[in-house]
């Protein structure tokens, strides 16, 4: 139990009464009369519009399979490929997207009956191909991010990548030295070890110009 | 463990100053030490140390079902494997399932499926594996109470840890946490696992003889060692995450 | 029985539950009323022991046999006992041919426990030469028509099977044993009653049939003898209890069990 009576909660809870619970394991941020529970781990489940970093793991007649780090997998139809009504053969299916091929992806609906759809017709989705993708548990996703992108632009200057974060936990990196890019990998990695503990931010700033310090030497 | 038949006479489970065969007394529990987040590719896990009970538990999931059709529309699919190493006990073990493990693997999965916000999850599956690697008597309980934390451990949503002890009966009395011998030669064996915060009860079986009055008793009894275990339970989820902001503060 | 949730229409599975806010059910019976039961004896005559038992539409029969076999290690000086039960496809669309389930598992080894924890069967009077030879006594149960409740009429089938079952009169010859025509009762010395108890939402029923089943929260059983001592529990079921349930249930059980014992079949000799 975390908080009995008047209490603003938020996050991931369940009441019973006037009595609230923790669902997960957690961390809570007492402010005043507002609690919020954030879970410290968990699996990505889809959601409408999140855009999502999946890899191609089947081709079908009319569709591609796609694991996007989830108990359910994506299904991208060949009409959320082209914008034209196209008529293709399975085997061409294969030669746009093949098994193995890693794609930047939207949700496009998902309702828990059926798996989720994804799409890549919009600007700046498709097939990736290149970068290096970092796999971590999908409730840190928030944390790499920071407070209205704060974390992730800090990686992004200081180390000259561009980071695409996917809301099921995949993260792309791409940066213009490949050194960098590494650099990049380790520092998400430790942002997701350390999600929990406070000064995270400060922490991780020193963190890269130390990095960075010592692949000047 | 010493081999022990054709001897039953001469066990004294309980001496005269009511001390048990291990030196307990009867509302005493043997020490427990659980680990939690112990294997890598488990998405949870933990293990137990309950008395000579070694236990290990990793969690899958949630997950896609295999094979398919054994998806339930609304909710997620729990399946649990409890399972005894074969030298986990003095006589070797056939490595094939018995027909104990495949009833408490039903048990153990129908004490903890009550914990789980399983509605959230449709279509998908929760894989609980529990291995008992050294056996000493109240393996069902100790495992449930390795598998909670590694179901936590998991990030799975819970409406509860689920926290299990067993009572037994030995020379006629209520005994706390009965080991192996005591399950042998005793009169009774009850185990109980509960979800403490919400007083549900969600394993509860028994064999021997108990009286109407006992049964209240051993509710009591039990309930007072659970919220202890709870306890043990909490701290060892806690502990993993504080061992990194130890060692960030080191660094620092 | 892994797609329960396709066998019963939301219809009928609300009609139960608006009922039950009543405490009325959907065949008549209060919530503590058991259906109508039947028991037919000694039915099959290879068997030692035979019992047919009607539980409302549920039917079951349960065998007896016996032999003599060499005593397990470690309780040299008492006879064996075994119990299995198979749910076969006969009784249900729902059970599958092939190796016992958990179910299966499950009913066997509650209906074992009871018996073996009331000490029902005089296990010191099978043993001919302690450590040496002993009666193997099999209990086989099986459902023929499967309308809910299984646990409760297996423990009536194989009780009422036992109490009237006949073992050959024995010679001890140096380290053989004779079997002679004369046949004698299986030493019984108490009589376990299986009693199962369903929780739907916070209301606790007897005897649930096969729909009521279908929406049951939680089951518990209790096994008691004819002292009201508790010589067996079993919760199953995908919810829990509180402990004022589990009180609840237990005197419930007491109650019925002194109810259904009149309905067994005199004991032998």
């Amino acid at each position: 139990m975390i908080a009995e009576g008047k209490y603003k909660i938020e996050g991931a809870y369940y009441a019973i009464g006037k009595k609230y619970y923790s669902r997960v394991l957690g961390l809570t941020e007492v402010d005043n009369e507002r609690v919020k529970v954030i879970p410290l781990k968990g699996k990505y489940i889809p959601r409408e519009n999140d855009l999502v970093i999946g890899k191609i793991i089947d081709v079908g007649m009319t569709n591609w399979s796609v694991d996007i780090n989830s108990p359910y997998t994506g299904v991208l139809q060949v009409t959320e490929v082209f914008s034209k009504p196209t008529s293709i053969s399975r085997s061409s299916l294969s030669n746009i997207l093949n098994v193995g091929d890693v794609i930047l992806a939207k949700v496009i609906a998902f309702d828990f009956t059926r798996d989720p759809l994804l799409t890549i017709k919009e600007a700046k989705l498709g097939k990736v191909s290149k970068g290096t993708v970092v796999e971590i548990t999908p409730s840190k996703v928030p944390r790499v991010i920071g407070k209205k992108g704060s974390m992730v632009n800090m990686i992004r200057e200081v180390l000259k990548v561009n980071i695409i974060v996917g809301k099921n936990g995949r993260i792309l990196v791409i940066g213009s030295k490949p050194e960098y890019e590494a650099l990049a990998v380790m520092v998400i990695k430790k942002i997701e070890k350390e999600a929990h503990t406070t000064g995270l931010t400060d922490r991780i700033k020193s963190y890269i110009s130390k990095l960075v310090n010592e692949e000047g030497e | 463990m010493k081999k022990v038949s054709n001897i039953t006479e001469v066990i004294k489970l309980l001496d005269e100053n009511g001390i048990r065969s291990d030196g307990r007394r009867l509302d005493e529990m043997r020490k427990i030490k659980i680990e939690v987040g112990v294997l890598k590719n488990a998405d949870g896990s933990a293990y137990i140390e309950m008395g000579n009970n070694k236990i290990i538990v990793g969690v899958y999931g949630p997950k896609e079902v295999r094979p398919k059709h054994l998806a339930i529309p609304y909710k997620s699919l729990i399946r649990c494997r409890y399972e005894m190493m074969p030298f986990s006990v003095s006589d070797r073990k056939s490595p094939s399932p018995s027909r104990r493990e495949i009833e408490l693997s039903k048990a153990i999965r129908e004490a903890l499926e009550p914990a789980i916000f399983t509605e959230e999850f449709p279509r998908t599956m929760i894989e609980i594996f529990i291995e008992v690697l050294e056996a000493d008597g109240g393996t069902r309980t100790a495992s449930i109470n390795a598998a909670s934390v590694a179901l936590a451990d998991a990030g799975i949503p819970l409406r509860d840890l689920v926290t299990a002890i067993a009572i037994g009966k030995i020379d006629g009395k209520l005994a706390l946490d009965i080991n192996g011998i005591e399950d042998q030669y005793g009169d009774g064996d009850m185990p109980i696992a509960m979800m403490p915060q919400l007083g549900y009860v969600t394993l509860f079986q028994a064999d021997g003889i108990f009286t109407s009055e006992e049964i209240e008793k051993a509710f009591e009894m039990a309930k007072k060692a659970i919220w202890n275990i709870y306890e043990i339970q909490k701290k060892a989820l806690k502990s993993k995450y504080l061992q990194i902001v130890k060692e960030v503060d080191i660094n620092e | 029985m892994s797609d329960k949730y396709q066998v019963i229409s939301i219809l009928k599975k609300d009609a139960i539950l608006q009922l039950l806010k009543k405490n009325e059910r959907i065949d008549g019976r209060g919530l503590e009323d058991f259906r109508e039961i039947e028991i037919f004896t000694n039915i099959y005559n290879k068997a030692e022991g035979s019992a047919r038992v009607h539980l409302g539409d549920t039917k079951v029969v349960a065998g007896v046999k016996a032999s003599i076999g060499i005593p397990f290690p470690d309780t040299p000086n008492v006879g064996v006992q075994v119990v299995n039960a198979e749910l076969i496809p006969l009784a249900s669309p729902l059970f599958e041919a092939g190796p016992p389930g958990e179910e299966d598992i499950e009913l066997s080894r509650v209906v074992d426990r009871g018996i073996r924890s009331s000490e029902m069967i005089d296990n010191k009077k099978l043993a001919l030469i302690p450590g040496k030879k002993v009666w193997m006594i099999f209990i086989d149960i099986y459902p023929l028509d499967y309308h809910g409740n299984l646990m409760d009429a297996f423990g009536l089938a194989a009780v009422s099977a036992l109490l009237t079952g006949n073992l050959y009169e024995t010679e001890i010859n140096e380290d053989d044993i004779i079997l002679k025509e004369n046949k004698i009762p299986i030493p019984i010395n108490h009589v376990p009653i299986f009693v199962t108890i369903g929780k739907i939402q916070n209301k606790l029923i007897v005897d649930p049939t096969f729909e009521e089943e279908m929406v049951l929260d939680a089951k518990i059983t209790y096994t008691i003898d004819e002292n009201n001592n508790i010589c067996g529990i079993q919760k199953s079921g995908t919810a829990g209890f509180t402990i004022d349930e589990l009180i609840m249930a237990r005197d419930i059980a007491i109650e019925v069990a002194a109810k259904i014992r009149k309905y067994l079949p005199l004991k032998k000799g």
